[in-house]
């Protein structure tokens, strides 16, 4: 294939794979996707069309000055990270990692938590073995494939067998600048028996220009260790956010995902879970709030293929101005996970007569002895909640507040930091002044 | 205000979809008295503490309902419950994600006004003493406001909810009914413990049980969307005693509902 039909030049690609000192390797699988990305098609996104969608146009690589501490970072941006001066924390603005902190113990006892081409350079045959080949294959589609060739930056967190960290770690990715693209790719590896909680954060400051973040997460949960990961994604209205998730559980491993979809633009958030070993557990947590001319498209898929597993899919959305989302839950439960169980529940409250969403369930069941349930509703704030709370005093706009907080609840009240949990209230209700 | 409260209702009339429930109520209410409203079912006595508290799908058509002189039903809801109007409701809603608590605190700010926040620690403290005095367990500061709660224990988080918020009017409808007699006593104390020149309280049931320990002052037969007959606490025993029909007698009352004529 001729350099003229690639989306992005591969001199480019080579120049900073070489500058993140990446094995040949990695630059070889880059190349490879670039050419991939030409001849692939947009994935299928259900009831969303993202045809018009700029998910090419950006600079690919722009890189940033390391920071020497949290402090030089802008309280906007800073006020995301939690526990201080303690945190474990990965800072990566636009391209480069600009900062990284984590606790002496967590080298200790053998934890990594690195940018990716570190890792890639220090810890070759793990990163070979799990990155990009079973969970999320780089040609899956276009946007895969720009992902594998493009990815900057990125995490890549290691927790050995047997080994428990109390303190969540935590990751920033921050865009910022006209026209920049973000592509962190995200590795989280938990062996057996171990447990990890890990939180990322992708923001841009409020009035950024045209901007894509395409951002691949992926996890593997060991026999019977437990993860939890939470994402919480704000970019602002002219950003395209594209995230696909992808994890693959173990024999007894439990898995709990918090996807909070803030972002006021255009926004694909895929979240697919294999439930490979028998006796897996996964419980998806998902929000989104939408104001403005925001779409998404937020789908959760549960893979159960082992005896014995159980998903929960709690999806939530709120729309409001012209904003519109589409939930998809997708429990699909192979031949032979018998005495599986796979349930789900999506709603979505529109606030405006110009809101939409939709809420579509889909069970695909292929073996007999499980049980499955779902509900979904679609609907508006229910004005006798309203008149209750607002015959105690408590003014409209408050009463509708704390009957839209309430019903996000569900979700946020999992973020594993109070925190956290406290500025994305915050986050939200800026949304709603606005 | 330390004045002594003053609700006044006159020829009230009250509609729903088009359908006129109260024919013309007047009443009324002052600090320091109890007055029970009893009547049949169906009978608008619902109707008429919904169309006070400005619930959003009743229509007044006529008259007025003043409130220490000011206008009530010109008022949004949450207006007249910050200038002291209070429902107990018989059908209270559940709000998931919101715990009774916060929005408990929420609802006494709303009244206080900005910058004249409740402290957290006198909040905590009030509502713990409250809490106690109605014999509910202190999980119900932190479950979501109704959610699941049984009959009885909505009924009792409706006078909790008086209690915090301390109205200068409060109307209490059916809090009695699915109510244990163990639980109707302690809700009773609570009315009691609040009762002051500085409270008037109207008080819907169909049970004499519920004001052998609510001592009312006043007592109102309502029937076809009014009050038909008005008299003391004796009137309350001889209507537990005997039932409606001598009042439909005495009046000439055939249908004491409010009739289906549009
Ligand atoms: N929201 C409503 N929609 C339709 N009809 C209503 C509504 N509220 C009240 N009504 C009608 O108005 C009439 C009076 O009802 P209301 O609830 O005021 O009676 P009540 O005296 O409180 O009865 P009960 O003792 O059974 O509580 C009834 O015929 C009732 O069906
Ligand atoms: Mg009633």
């Amino acid at each position: 294939m001729s350099v003229e039909t690639l989306l992005f030049d591969p001199k480019v690609v080579t120049e900073f794979s070489r500058k993140q000192q990446e094995p040949e390797w990695m630059l070889q699988f880059r190349l490879q996707a670039l050419q991939d990305a030409a001849k692939l098609p947009l994935p299928k996104v259900e009831k969303t069309n993202i045809n018009r969608w700029n998910f090419t146009n950006f600079i690919p690589y722009t890189e940033e000055a390391p920071v020497e501490g949290l402090s030089q970072l802008p309280e906007e941006i800073r006020e995301l990270i939690f526990d201080g001066e303690e945190a474990n924390v990965l800072v990566q603005k636009n391209s480069s990692v600009i900062f990284r902190q984590a606790a002496e113990q967590l080298a200790e006892k053998g934890v990594i938590f690195t940018d990716l081409a570190t890792a890639a350079r220090e810890h070759e045959e793990l990163v070979k073995k799990y990155f990009m080949t079973e969970a999320v294959k780089k040609d899956e589609h276009k946007l895969t494939a720009l992902h594998a060739a493009l990815f900057s930056g990125g995490v890549f967190l290691y927790v050995p067998r047997n080994v428990e960290l109390e303190m969540p770690l935590q990751s920033l990715f921050w865009l910022s600048g006209a026209e920049t693209g973000m592509l962190p790719h995200i590795l989280i590896v938990a062996e057996t028996s171990s447990r990890v909680d890990f939180v990322a954060n992708y923001v841009a400051e409020r009035d950024s220009q045209a901007a894509v973040s395409n951002s691949v997460i992926e996890v593997f949960v060991g026999q019977n260790a437990q993860v939890r990961v939470a994402t919480i994604n704000n970019l602002s209205q002219s950003a395209v956010d594209v995230t696909y998730r992808r994890s693959i559980v173990h024999k007894d491993g439990r898995l709990e995902w918090i996807v909070a979809d803030l972002s006021d633009g255009r926004v694909i958030s895929d979240n697919t879970t294999h439930l490979q070993g028998e006796g897996g557990n996964v419980n998806v947590k998902t929000v989104a709030v939408g104001t403005g001319e925001m779409r998404a498209n937020i789908t959760s898929s549960i893979h159960h293929w082992g005896r014995h597993t159980a998903s929960d899919i709690n999806a939530r959305s709120v729309m409001t101005d012209e904003a519109s989302s589409i939930l998809n839950s997708i429990t699909k439960i192979e031949k032979g996970a018998s005495k599986s169980d796979g349930q789900q529940s999506g709603k979505v409250l529109m606030l405006n007569p110009k809101a939409r969403g939709d809420a579509n369930p889909i069970l695909l069941i292929d073996e007999n002895d499980v049980s499955a349930g779902h509900a979904a509703s679609v609907g508006r704030i229910d004005p006798l909640q309203l008149y209750y709370l607002m015959s105690r005093g408590i003014p409209r706009k408050q009463a509708e507040k704390l009957i839209i907080f309430g019903f996000l609840d569900a979700v946020i009240s999992e973020i594993p930091s109070d925190t956290l949990q406290k500025r994305i209230h915050r986050v939200i209700e800026r949304k709603f002044q606005s | 205000m330390s004045t002594s409260p003053k609700l006044t209702i006159k020829d009230l009339r009250v509609s729903i979809d088009d359908r006129e429930i109260l024919k013309g109520v007047n009443l009324e209410v002052k600090g320091g008295e109890v007055h029970a409203i009893m009547g049949p079912n169906g009978t608008g006595k619902s109707t008429l503490a919904s169309a006070l508290m400005g619930h959003p799908r009743y229509e007044v058509t006529g008259g007025e309902v003043t409130l220490d002189g000011q206008d009530v039903l010109e008022m949004e809801v949450d207006e007249r419950a910050r200038a002291g109007l209070f429902l107990a409701m018989q059908y209270p809603s559940e709000v998931s994600g919101v715990t009774n608590s916060d929005f408990l605190r929420s609802a006494i700010n709303a009244k206080r006004g900005e910058g004249n926040e409740i402290s957290l620690m006198k909040f905590i403290r009030q509502l713990d003493e409250k809490m106690a005095l109605l014999e509910m367990d202190e999980k119900f500061a932190h479950r979501y406001l109704n959610e699941g709660f049984s009959g009885g224990e909505k009924k009792r988080n409706e006078i909790l909810q008086m209690m915090m918020l301390q109205p200068r009017i409060a109307i209490l409808d059916e809090i009695d009914s699915g109510l244990d007699i163990d639980a109707l006593k302690v809700v009773a104390k609570g009315v009691n413990s609040m009762l002051s020149p500085e409270l008037g309280v109207l008080i819907i049931t169909h049970y004499q049980r519920l004001l052998n320990y609510i001592k009312p002052d006043f007592v109102h037969v309502f029937m076809q969307g009014r009050i038909v007959k008005s008299g003391g606490p004796e009137l309350a025993e001889r209507l537990e005693a005997e039932g409606y029909d001598w009042v439909k007698e005495e009046l000439g009352i055939e249908d004491e509902t409010v009739g289906l004529k549009a």
